[in-house]
């Protein structure tokens, strides 16, 4: 028996193999993923490669400062924990938190964007009007001050996600508002109308499916945005103090006395999980850019 | 896209002068952004559950009574919401921001003080960004595929993914071991040189810092319009007419695509205060930004709130400035 829904499924199935055959082909985009895949694996092994105790200040047990060597690879830090260990754990809060504020992120994003570009009139405007301020606010003022007022009894992790994702969708719906307006054209669309469809209806049947591909698309972007969002509030000291993220490691050194010390690997050991993470990302999405967008392809 | 005259006709055409309706409605856009920031920042640090004297002291839940009622004094919690807001609008209209809980000084001095330093640094960074960032991206753009393309675009993303602070915090631990670039602050009070050229010995490390990156942001974005330009048709006219490579590009198709990359210099602006933030925190620049870092030890609110709005202002400021320069640039703009 063959309903509406499954032949819409079967297509979408068709697509995500060509997607899939498209992005394979795809250097770059390959590069990323393994970059991605390898520290997914890290952080999920946490447990496997490094010893949580290592992250305590009392039961440290390497050389102060020291510099990396066999039993240290990254070296250690002030008080003699390692920081390889700290950034293997790291890995988990900030990918943690990453994820997390780009899901709440691309939901707002995403609800947001259909809705302006779907409902004229008053509603619309201010969903419209609403994006077009969150562009322009700058957003790390605005998180540091959302994180500066979050009520203390919320768990500092938590508090951080949802600053993080509240201040980083409006890119999103923009993007999103402006291809539902061009969906919103479209004869299938009249169509559903004619046939007494509902807001509803015509939202989650016709327009979701057809902004889904941009929104995966964003979403790897978002993601690299989340996490330099997370890394500098944490430096800036407005992170989890309980909980070691790659942010955290860099406060702490610079708090410390990593820079008239010398201890480089201190900073660089973290700072380039940072920087590798999120270029790992934004090579992904650059990938699937180009894998959707045929203009794109036929320049490359 | 293809219909337009080629670029070097812009010099040659009179600007003419924008339609006063326009200028009127991106004017009231910008005030009504100015007006949100405006409620968003009272209600932010009005509004939160519990009791936010207790929350904002220093001391917590054990704080000392009489701070406690300054701080409820300074927020004037009890009063109803309007009468409140009415009186927060009120000493905005004055440029009245409060007083500093940490520096105990008008909000609005500390801010006037650390302005010029923040716009020295940033702003001599910003041109020198746009410069070689959108020479480099136009070179990548128009040859694209080339080794400088290929070279500059995965540098740029790079640098793009790397937060401003940590390319600062790596290059001062550098330079603290190498000891020839001053590191921190901004001018020292015991060096012989005159005062602008301390200053400007000062300003090597943190500029280089921001413009690296910014170099990265706008080379990307002009390297982005470049591509778009680089098969129009007028371009195909120029090459027939047998000009040389070099010409159609700084001719014909530099023009056309600079346009969409100012638009985006004012635009991105907003991501200038944060490099602000983070570079000015690491090098110890006594601006804005290492301003933001110190109110947020203690929190300062009322220095934060001051701080917040000072950002945003200046942003939607730059927004204005390029929505009213842009139908200006683009005679497309202005047809429409």
């Amino acid at each position: 028996m063959k309903t509406a829904r499954s032949i819409a499924w079967a297509r979408r199935r068709v697509a995500l193999g060509a997607f899939w055959q498209g992005y394979r082909r795809d250097r770059e985009g390959l590069f990323g993923l393994v970059v991605l895949v390898v520290f997914a694996t890290v952080a999920i092994a946490a447990p496997l490669l490094a010893d949580a105790e290592g992250l305590s200040l009392t039961k440290a047990t390497g050389p102060r400062l020291a510099p990396p060597s066999l039993a240290y690879p990254f070296g250690t830090d002030e008080d003699g924990r390692s920081v390889l260990t700290e950034v293997i754990w790291g890995s988990r809060i900030s990918l943690l938190v990453g994820l997390a504020a780009t899901v709440i992120s691309m939901v707002i994003g995403t609800l947001v964007g259909i809705g302006s570009g779907h409902f004229r009139g008053f509603g619309g405007g201010v969903l419209g009007r609403l994006t077009e301020w969150f562009l322009v606010i700058p957003y790390l003022p605005l998180a540091i001050v959302l994180a500066t007022v979050f009520p203390p009894d919320v768990p500092r992790i938590i508090a951080v996600i949802i600053v993080i994702g509240v201040t980083s969708w409006s890119g999103t719906a923009r993007l999103i508002r402006a291809q539902t307006l061009s969906i919103e054209e479209r004869p299938y669309l009249e169509r559903a109308r004619a046939l007494g469809g509902g807001h509803w209806h015509q939202m989650s049947r016709h327009i979701l499916p057809n902004v889904m591909p941009l929104v995966l698309a964003n979403t790897t972007l978002t993601v690299s945005i989340a996490i330099l969002a997370e890394t500098t509030l944490s430096f800036l000291g407005l992170g989890d103090p309980l909980r070691m993220s790659w942010g955290k490691i860099l406060d702490n050194a610079y708090s410390g006395d990593v820079i008239t010390s010398g201890a480089w690997w201190w900073a660089l050991f973290p700072g380039l999980a940072v920087v590798l993470v999120v270029r790992a990302f934004n090579m992904c999405g650059r990938a699937i850019e180009r894998v959707l967008d045929p203009r794109l392809r036929e320049l490359a | 896209m293809t219909t337009t005259t080629a670029g070097g006709g812009v010099r040659a055409r009179r600007p003419r002068a924008l339609p006063l309706r326009y200028v009127v409605r991106k004017t009231v856009t910008a005030f009504g952004t100015l007006v949100f920031v405006v409620i968003v920042n009272f209600f932010l640090f009005r509004v939160l559950p519990g009791d936010p004297a207790k929350a904002f002291s220093p001391r917590g839940r054990n704080a000392d009574p009489n701070r406690l009622a300054e701080i409820r004094r300074d927020l004037g919690l009890g009063l109803p919401w309007h009468e409140q807001f009415w009186a927060y609008v009120k000493n905005l209209a004055s440029f009245d921001l409060g007083v500093s809980w940490g520096q105990h000084a008008p909000v609005s001095r500390l801010i006037g003080e650390r302005l010029w330093p923040t716009v020295l640094l940033s702003g001599t960074a910003l041109l020198l960004a746009a410069g070689i960032g959108m020479w480099l991206g136009a070179r990548a753009g128009w040859r694209h595929g080339s080794r400088l393309d290929r070279v500059s675009s995965s540098g740029a993303v790079t640098l793009y993914s790397t937060p401003e602070w940590l390319l600062g915090l790596v290059l001062l631990i550098v330079l603290s071991d190498l000891g020839v670039i001053p590191a921190a602050g901004m001018q020292n009070p015991l060096s012989e040189l005159p005062p602008a050229l301390d200053i400007a010995w000062h300003m090597v490390a943190p500029v280089t810092v921001l413009a690296v990156v910014y170099i990265a942001e706008y080379s990307l974005i002009m390297r982005s319009s470049m591509l778009d330009e680089r098969y129009a048709d007028y371009l195909t006219t120029a090459r027939a007419k047998g000009l040389r490579d070099d010409l159609v590009m700084r001719r014909h198709a530099l023009p056309n695509a600079l346009l969409p990359s100012i638009t985006l210099f004012f635009l991105t602006l907003g991501f200038v205060v944060s490099g602000a933030i983070g570079v000015e925190t690491v090098f110890n620049w006594p601006g804005l930004g290492r301003l933001t870092y110190d109110a947020l030890r203690g929190p300062d609110v009322p220095l934060l709130q001051g701080l917040f709005l000072t950002f945003s202002a200046g942003v939607i400021l730059m927004n204005l400035v390029a929505d009213l320069l842009y139908p200006l640039l683009d005679p497309r703009v202005r047809a429409s």
